[in-house]
């Protein structure tokens, strides 16, 4: 719900520590209580080992993300070999970078042209290329986009700024089933001289959902 | 399940937030369930099918009123006790003796049971770099193939089901074959992979919202032959 958000809305420093009191050693409640209930148990029975988290948290958190969509994007802007291996076998393709593995395994690269924009969602759940974009932003995951895109995608698409002419075909794709899909979006006019890293700052998270366009250099 | 989860086409919910610069994580407590999750799939105990369907459970008023992650944390909750590797009694009165303020003693993990995949840090990174197969390397005979008309089934199953209510009874086309992937259905209900083929169908939003939606908008849902008849 957009309501987690509004929760936070006081604090984008990412220390929310001070909100939880049970990190100073005060009673936990909630979520953070009954978490901490669950692991520790799980942990007691030897059944999870608590230093394999730390390391799955830190490579979400610190080495997974978007950066590394926009570097594939990137390359596709500019070596068209690339671009057709990324279109015909995108975990492939992606592997090329070492973008593999869990939430990625079966990758589909959609490309938007000046006729059709693709945008990607998930009605059912959260289903988002970890790989490549990273865990998915609250946004992705609430309601009302989950109910949205679907039956109004133009109107989301006006909210987040992206206004497409009439002629222009939208696809929405929902991810049903194991299928991940990256948006490869268009390459802005005006980049012609630019490096393939200088390139990649352009692209942006959302571009490559489909809710965003590229960043103009 | 027709459950509040399927949540495409409804109405109410109000704009779209982003949240500038959102952090991956807005509690510690969220990466601890995020991983709870991620390490406990791979236990081996149960499969992703089944804590997608755990998720779906929450009760809908309980699910609309809370974060991604707690509808997370209370699927593995459930998983975690109806696969016997906790109680609800124990997990009642671990919360109880935590809420008090009271200090869990410190005990050396036991042995866990036999034929469980214990992740080790090592092994992490090896682990999510690889990811789970779920294209099925079987030779299954594909129903339809790309360019042919096909029609949604209609029906109303009480467990797990990835045709969204939204696309039930529509007619779409065949836009590609994915290959050969376990089914999730029965997957979720009996571990059961029935493995098929599944495909990417188009279809016009005009086929799903009627004549008012634009002529020009598509929907692309990934669907397996058993939700398809053709049409």
């Amino acid at each position: 719900m957009s309501g987690h958000s509004h929760d936070h809305d006081h604090d984008h420093d990412h220390d929310h520590d001070h909100d939880h009191p049970g990190e100073h050693g005060a009673p936990l409640s909630g979520p953070a209580l009954r978490a901490k209930a669950l692991e520790s148990l799980l942990v007691e029975k030897g059944l999870v080992d608590p230093a394999a988290l730390d390391q799955l948290i830190d490579r979400y958190e610190t080495k997974v993300g978007p950066r590394n969509g926009a570097r594939v994007v990137a390359r596709a802007w500019t070596d068209p070999a690339f671009k057709r291996r990324l279109l015909q076998d995108t975990s492939a393709a992606m592997a090329e970078f070492g973008y593999t593995g869990r939430q990625g395994e079966n990758m589909v690269a959609v490309e938007n042209t000046p006729k059709v924009h693709n945008m990607v969602c998930c009605t059912l759940c959260s289903c988002y290329p970890w790989p490549v974009l990273g865990l998915p932003p609250v946004w992705y995951k609430s309601a009302p986009y989950r109910a949205r895109a679907v039956i109004d995608p133009r109107g989301v698409l006006k909210e987040f700024g992206v206004t497409l002419g009439d002629d222009v075909e939208v696809r929405v794709w929902d991810s049903t089933a194991e299928l991940r899909y990256l948006v490869l979006p268009m390459r802005p006019p005006g980049t012609e001289g630019m490096t393939e890293d200088q390139l990649a700052e352009l692209v942006t998270r959302d571009s490559m959902i489909g809710t965003g366009v590229v960043k103009q250099p | 399940m027709n459950g509040v989860h399927d949540l495409g086409g409804m109405h109410g919910f109000g704009p779209v937030e982003p949240e500038p610069n959102e952090p991956v994580f807005h509690a510690p407590w969220e990466r601890r369930v995020f991983a709870l999750n991620v390490i406990g799939g791979m236990l081996g105990t149960w499969n992703i099918d089944m804590s997608r369907y755990a998720r779906e459970l929450m009760p809908p008023a309980e699910y609309l009123a809370t974060s991604y992650y707690e509808h997370w944390l209370y699927g593995l909750e459930k998983l975690a006790v109806e696969q016997g590797l906790i109680t609800r009694e124990e997990l009642d009165a671990r919360v109880k003796t935590l809420a008090s303020g009271a200090a869990v003693p410190e005990t050396k993990p036991a042995a866990p049971p036999a034929g469980l995949r214990i992740v080790r840090p090592a092994e992490v990174e090896r682990l999510l770099s690889t990811g789970n197969p779920f294209r099925v390397d079987v030779d299954v005979p594909p129903r339809f193939k790309a360019g042919e008309r096909v029609l949604t089934k209609n029906f109303q199953p009480l467990g797990h089901t990835r045709l969204p209510r939204y696309a039930r009874a529509k007619r779409g086309v065949i836009d590609r074959d994915h290959g050969v992937f376990v089914f999730p259905d029965t997957n979720a209900a009996r571990r059961d992979k029935k493995p098929q083929h599944c495909y990417s169908v188009r279809f016009e939003a005009r086929e799903i919202w009627g004549p008012e939606a634009p002529a020009n908008e598509f929907i692309h849902i990934d669907l397996w032959d058993d939700y398809l008849e053709p049409a």
